[in-house]
């Protein structure tokens, strides 16, 4: 009676199905991101009050913050993804954690570049040897190494398994660096820039921020199934449903 | 409105930041729907060179017997 | 059929990339060579003042050997796919993660070590202090098998594509970073006379867990990277 959720997770694992699924969803999902997208943006940049240090500086935080946290988000989905590829060979999974490579490193060159269009103004500087913006850029390259790697192989399953156990490694990496880069910079006592802003942030400022980092989850997802369709037509192309998908594009 | 636009002078900062949160998602967005369509472009290519083989396959031996 | 022993197989893979390294022992040189080079143009870049050369010392051999090693990890199972070894070893019936280590120690030996003779030479170049050179062979001698094995993992993962030394490269930076911070700070640390041990140690302990890590993570790799 229980046993439909793990039927119904079974037949979503079959190409076919998740294409037409993510077909479906993809709209409202985008729709959801842009709608949004649009509130969020509507409450940051007119109705949220400058702020009393930062003045209007501040207003980046609303792309900045999502945009890091959704680097991080993405990168966590992908290695869930890659260790289920790995483990149960799921081609499904392969698909996920695979396009989900480059979502996760546009959000991080995003937020490398938010990030130093506001740390010129509030610190002064583009670009400091901080932790976190150091983290930021492994994670550029990992997502990089990662999607690289996927490509190099000309067997494309065999690439996402390689990229898959790539990017399982990463995951390890990612705290080793933050946690070294941490010690590095108390050893060389560099210039100390307080990151966080705020500490306490007022309600004003604070729903735009949560609900553009909701845009941008429904954002990820849009995008990831827009690409996973993409992929799963390019693997599947002998079979006859991407035949018949071809077939029925080229009527008009 | 030119208040709004000038962001308390940090205006140089903030829609830089927001332009490129716009312009890299939407070409990441739009980037495998050009990919889709080169796909199935070659795919359709590839089922019409097979299908031209068939035919030329099942027509030829009557003709040259 | 009797099977050889552990300790007899792994002497045998020790002993034959050793005696492979040692019939080209002009590719031993490269990258000594190279780190040599490198080191020289440090002061033709930055002027010859002995302050700044002190200071910039360690980390600019650290560095270097860092490139030295990237520039020789390319080539570490390289041969041996091409000449098939390699998948004799994936279906011999010793466990795989201990020949990869016996082929890695044999790497090692063949680069990093060297790479650690010429480094006083190196350092003293740029005129690091006597006091201090220990401390930097110390970091160097725990940090090069660290990268020796966290290299072979990728470049066992990298052993079924066309080759592309860039992308070795770009794999392995977020995994060296912690590396290079640690051995280019215990011997700033000790540069400026302030406690280096603990640097060292945090090496030492990643070194340890990578010993035991790596090898495996490697064997699976490379069975990721060959099945077809």
């Amino acid at each position: 009676m229980a046993n439909w959720i793990p039927l119904w997770l079974h037949k979503l694992g079959s190409p076919p199905i998740f294409y037409r699924f993510a077909g479906l969803l993809r709209p409202w999902m985008l729709a959801f991101a842009v709608l949004l997208g649009a509130v969020a943006l509507y409450g940051g940049l007119v109705l949220a009050p400058p702020d009393y240090q930062q003045s209007d500086a501040y207003r980046i935080i609303f792309i900045h913050v999502p945009s890091a946290w959704m680097s991080l988000f993405i990168y966590g989905v992908m290695a869930i993804a890659s260790f289920i590829a790995l483990v149960w060979r799921i081609k499904l999974a392969e698909v996920v954690a695979m396009e989900s490579a480059p979502i996760g490193a546009a959000f991080t060159f995003i937020t490398l570049v938010t990030g130093s269009l506001w740390g010129k103004p509030m610190w002064g500087t583009w670009w400091t040897w901080d932790a976190r913006l150091t983290s930021e850029l492994v994670l550029l390259f990992l997502y990089l190494g990662v999607i690289g790697l996927y490509h190099s192989f000309e067997d494309r399953r065999q690439g996402a398994r390689a990229a898959a156990f790539l990017a399982i490694i990463g995951i390890i990496n990612v705290p080793i660096v933050h946690f070294s880069v941490n010690w590095w910079n108390t050893l060389h006592q560099g210039s100390t820039i307080r990151i966080l802003g705020p500490s306490k942030m007022s309600g004003d400022m604070l729903w735009p921020l949560l609900t553009m980092m909701a845009a941008t989850k429904f954002y990820y997802l849009a995008s990831l199934f827009g690409r996973a369709r993409v992929d799963l037509l390019a693997m599947e192309s002998g079979k006859d449903w991407v035949r018949k998908i071809a077939e029925d594009e080229a009527a008009p | 409105m030119s208040s709004f636009f000038a962001m308390g002078g940090y205006a140089a900062y903030i829609w830089p930041a927001y332009a490129v949160f716009f312009i890299v998602l939407i070409a990441d967005f739009i980037a495998p729907s050009l990919r889709r369509r080169r796909n199935l472009r070659e795919l359709r290519s590839r089922l019409a060179r097979q299908t031209a083989r068939q035919d030329r396959v099942t027509r030829t031996p009557p003709a040259s017997s | 059929m009797s099977q050889p022993s552990l300790a007899s197989a792994c002497t045998a893979v020790l002993r034959r990339d050793l005696t492979l390294a040692w019939r080209r022992r002009g590719d031993i040189a490269m990258p000594v060579l190279y780190a040599l080079i490198v080191t020289t143009l440090f002061p033709f870049a930055l002027g010859p003042e002995d302050a700044l050369l002190q200071r910039i010392a360690g980390g600019v051999v650290l560095v270097t050997v860092l490139l030295a090693m990237l520039l020789a990890l390319d080539a570490m199972f390289r041969s041996d796919i091409e000449d098939g070894s390699l998948e004799q070893l994936v279906l011999a019936p010793q466990p795989l993660a201990l020949m990869l280590g016996m082929k890695i120690l044999a790497h090692w030996l063949g680069t990093a070590l060297p790479l650690m003779v010429a480094a006083p030479l190196l350092a003293g170049m740029l005129h690091l202090p006597t006091a201090v050179m220990p401390v930097l062979l110390l970091a160097l001698l725990l940090a090069t098998p660290l990268l020796s094995l966290l290299g072979a993992v990728l470049v066992a993962l990298t052993a079924g594509t066309r080759r592309s030394g860039m992308l070795l490269a770009l794999m392995l930076l977020p995994l060296c970073v912690p590396v290079v911070i640690f051995a280019a700070g215990a011997v700033a640390a000790a540069q400026q006379g302030l406690p280096w041990l603990a640097p060292i140690a945090w090496l030492g302990a990643a070194l340890a867990l990578a010993l035991v890590l790596a090898p495996l993570a490697c064997a699976a790799a490379l069975r990721i990277a060959l099945d077809a």
